[in-house]
């Protein structure tokens, strides 16, 4: 009883809503737009493809070669004044260009096909950032439509401990969060295997390849949970989901746009460091390096003027995503013991 | 008798940007066991705060409470399964059906889900708990939050304005199921503008003003001790009444002349205006003690009797609210 029949009408609630609902369901969707796109646009190198992409690389030089066959007849053709100003001072024309066979690559012809073990960290990330905004948006619904609607006075009526009811919503949250995304990652590779197997290859799959896209399943999870948690925290801060909201845009708008355009602007070192994107983007890919094209240039014989550049690693994101959750939750926590439910 | 509820010195004052608003002053109360006490004051006086304070919704500033005996806040989450409470107009997530709300309440409570349909049946709201609480009239969101209220099976049920926006059958309804509630050994707390229902059903009445408490008692204790020392007094037809009332003040009463009669203010013994009149051969043919009912105690005590020509505002009210009127 207790904290336990609380739970269960919680994540009773949270699956009743039919925002949650939608909003999952409309995640799905895309999903399966992009598995289809992915389906369609790529294809297994079976004989036939092989043969019909040889056939097109070979209609294709010789295209190429008849083309410039005709350009050096015309180049023949012309008289010295002419070739000058055509083709510049001290020009003949053996110097125009002429394909060679080895330059026609028969890959260039060939469809792309679905590798696994190239490709599918690629549809985990994006996997990811989906459920993470889906999460953002459900954990911000579920709290601040309690609050906006006189909901969670009611329940604080039943359940007078108000840090026990937060915390019961959060976890109620964060297992249905959880649950989501494991059901949905476990069905999106099963998904992509099956890609892989009919439109390209799931070769090299070793232990190693399988561990990398377990942790990088994890930290997708947890990145989803981060996205959830702030949402929530922000609603009840604000006792409206439209402020988690508001607060998502503002940050997107600030630090995607404006910031971006400002720190140009200001020529501030290391710029792309201020920008959220690409710590989310350092976590799931296990770094990210920042150049800082703002630098003095520091001059080496060899590369020229090279761009000085600093690696957000993974632990670094990691950090900065537990503070701001943190932060969020404990300022969630507080508000929720001392303000005046009227 | 036990007293459920018990309040002695509450104060709140509501803080925020543009200042501060004292809201409580002070305020005492007392219900006891098995009643049905009314809760009675003019807009903004401070009911709304105090039950609100009394279930931890908001921090007062001072005072005591308890609860069933225990001391709250601290030992609330102890008594809140035994306190059914509504607070003004309580609202629900809108999109859930009215079964849907109660049973996530159930659950939240931990009390049986057959409960649900029992109080849905109670409140009357059984054809229609399968619809969205967002379709619902004022009078079924207010049933609702009844049966929220009810579905603990509570022992003592805090009720502010529950009438509000019922129609009169369904004021009618909650008259006898708040007798019901009571006779079973429900003590019920009941916050209302309607002073006619107060003094039809409830046992005992606590009136606060600006924050404090200006009458408490029994309704018959609160009439007898406001009743008006004002008489009618009603002379033979044709008999001069003007010179009745000079001869009264001369002896020191309050007359005011009305059409056909006059009204003495401060008659204490209203047997002295028979005797006087009769000295100068002036006869009474009716003589009745103006009677007050719990209207006109209130508009007294709270100082918000309308004024003929005077938009009375909010915050206008007694100035002698506590220390005034017979005490
Ligand atoms: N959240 C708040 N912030 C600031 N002041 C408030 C707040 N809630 C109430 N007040 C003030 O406190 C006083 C008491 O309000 P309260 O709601 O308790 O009145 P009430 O007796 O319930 O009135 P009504 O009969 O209109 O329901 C009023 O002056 C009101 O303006
Ligand atoms: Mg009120």
């Amino acid at each position: 009883m207790g904290t336990v029949s609380l739970f269960k009408a919680e994540t009773r609630r949270l699956a009743k809503r039919r925002f949650s609902r939608y909003f999952v369901l409309g995640a799905v969707l895309v999903l399966v737009a992009v598995a289809i796109g992915m389906f369609v646009s790529n294809e297994k190198p079976t004989p036939a493809v092989i043969a019909q992409a040889q056939a097109e690389a070979d209609r294709y030089f010789q295209e190429q070669t008849g083309y410039a066959a005709e350009e050096k007849k015309r180049c023949e053709s012309l008289t010295p004044e002419q070739m000058k100003q055509q083709y510049g001072e001290g020009f003949t024309c053996d110097q125009l260009g002429q394909l060679q066979r080895e330059d026609v690559q028969i890959q260039d012809f060939m469809p792309s096909q679905f590798d696994f073990r190239e490709n599918f960290p690629g549809m985990v990330t994006t996997l990811a950032a989906i459920l993470a905004m889906v999460a953002f948006v459900v954990g911000a619904s579920f709290i601040g439509a309690e609050w906006n609607s006189g909901g969670m006075m009611n329940l604080l009526l039943w359940r007078p401990r108000r840090l026990q009811v937060l915390s019961t919503k959060l976890a109620a949250l964060v297992v249905s969060l959880i649950g989501l995304t494991v059901t949905l990652s476990a069905v999106w590779t099963g998904l992509f295997w099956v890609i892989a197997t009919m439109r390209g290859t799931t070769a090299k799959m070793t232990s190693g390849a399988w561990q990398s896209i377990g942790l990088l399943e994890l930290r997708g999870m947890v990145l989803v949970l981060a996205a959830g948690m702030i949402g929530f925290g922000l609603a009840s801060i604000g006792r409206h989901t439209a402020m988690a909201l508001g607060a998502a845009i503002g940050v997107i708008v600030v630090f995607q746009f404006g910031l971006a355009v400002v720190l140009q602007v200001a020529r501030v070192r290391f710029a792309e460091a201020y920008l959220l994107p690409f710590w989310g983007i350092a976590w799931l890919e296990k770094e990210w390096e920042v150049l800082d094209y703002n630098a003095p240039c520091d001059f080496s014989a060899v590369n020229g003027c090279e761009p000085p550049s600093m690696v957000i690693t993974w632990q670094m994101a990691g950090i900065a995503m537990l503070a701001v959750v943190g932060l969020v939750t404990m300022a969630a926590m507080w508000t929720m013991r001392k303000r005046d439910i009227t | 008798m036990t007293a459920v509820l018990e309040i002695s010195g509450l104060q709140k004052t509501y803080r925020s940007r543009k200042g501060a608003r004292k809201a409580l002053d002070g305020f005492d109360m007392v219900v006891e066991a098995g009643q049905v006490h009314g809760f009675l004051g003019p807009n903004g006086s401070g009911k709304t705060t105090t039950l609100r304070t009394l279930l931890g919704l908001i921090k007062p500033n001072g005072g005591r409470m308890t609860i069933l005996g225990r001391e709250v806040p601290q030992h609330l989450p102890e008594v809140a399964g035994l306190v059914g409470a509504i607070v003004e107009s309580p609202q629900f997530f809108g999109n859930f059906t009215a079964r849907e709300t109660l049973s996530l309440l159930a659950d939240a409570g931990g009390v049986d889900q057959r409960r649900v349909d029992a109080v849905l049946e109670v409140v009357g709201l059984r054809e229609r708990a399968a619809e969205r609480v967002k379709t619902y009239s004022l009078g079924m969101k207010q049933r609702l939050a009844v049966a929220s209220a009810l579905l603990k099976e509570p022992k003592f049920l805090i009720l502010d304005e529950p009438a509000n926006g019922l129609d009169p059958g369904g004021i009618r309804e909650m008259r006898t199921l708040m007798r019901t509630l009571s006779d079973s050994g429900m003590t019920v707390l009941l916050s209302s503008h309607i002073l006619a229902e107060i003094q039809l059903i409830c046992d005992s009445v606590t009136i606060i003003a600006a924050g404090r408490r200006v009458a408490a008692g029994s309704v018959a204790e609160v009439l007898a001790e406001h009743r008006s020392t004002k008489v009618k007094v009603r002379l033979e037809p044709g008999v001069d009444m003007f010179g009745a009332a000079q001869a009264l003040r001369a002896a020191g009463a309050e007359v005011t002349l009305e059409q056909d009669h006059f009204i003495v203010g401060n008659a204490s013994r209203p047997a002295q205006i028979t005797r006087l009149l009769a000295g100068h051969q002036i006869f009474v043919s009716e003589l009745t003690p103006v009677t007050v009912d719990l209207e006109s105690v209130f508009l007294q005590l709270t100082g918000t009797a309308p004024v003929e020509g005077a938009n009375r505002q909010v915050d206008d009210v007694a100035a002698t609210a506590g220390n005034g009127w017979g005490q």
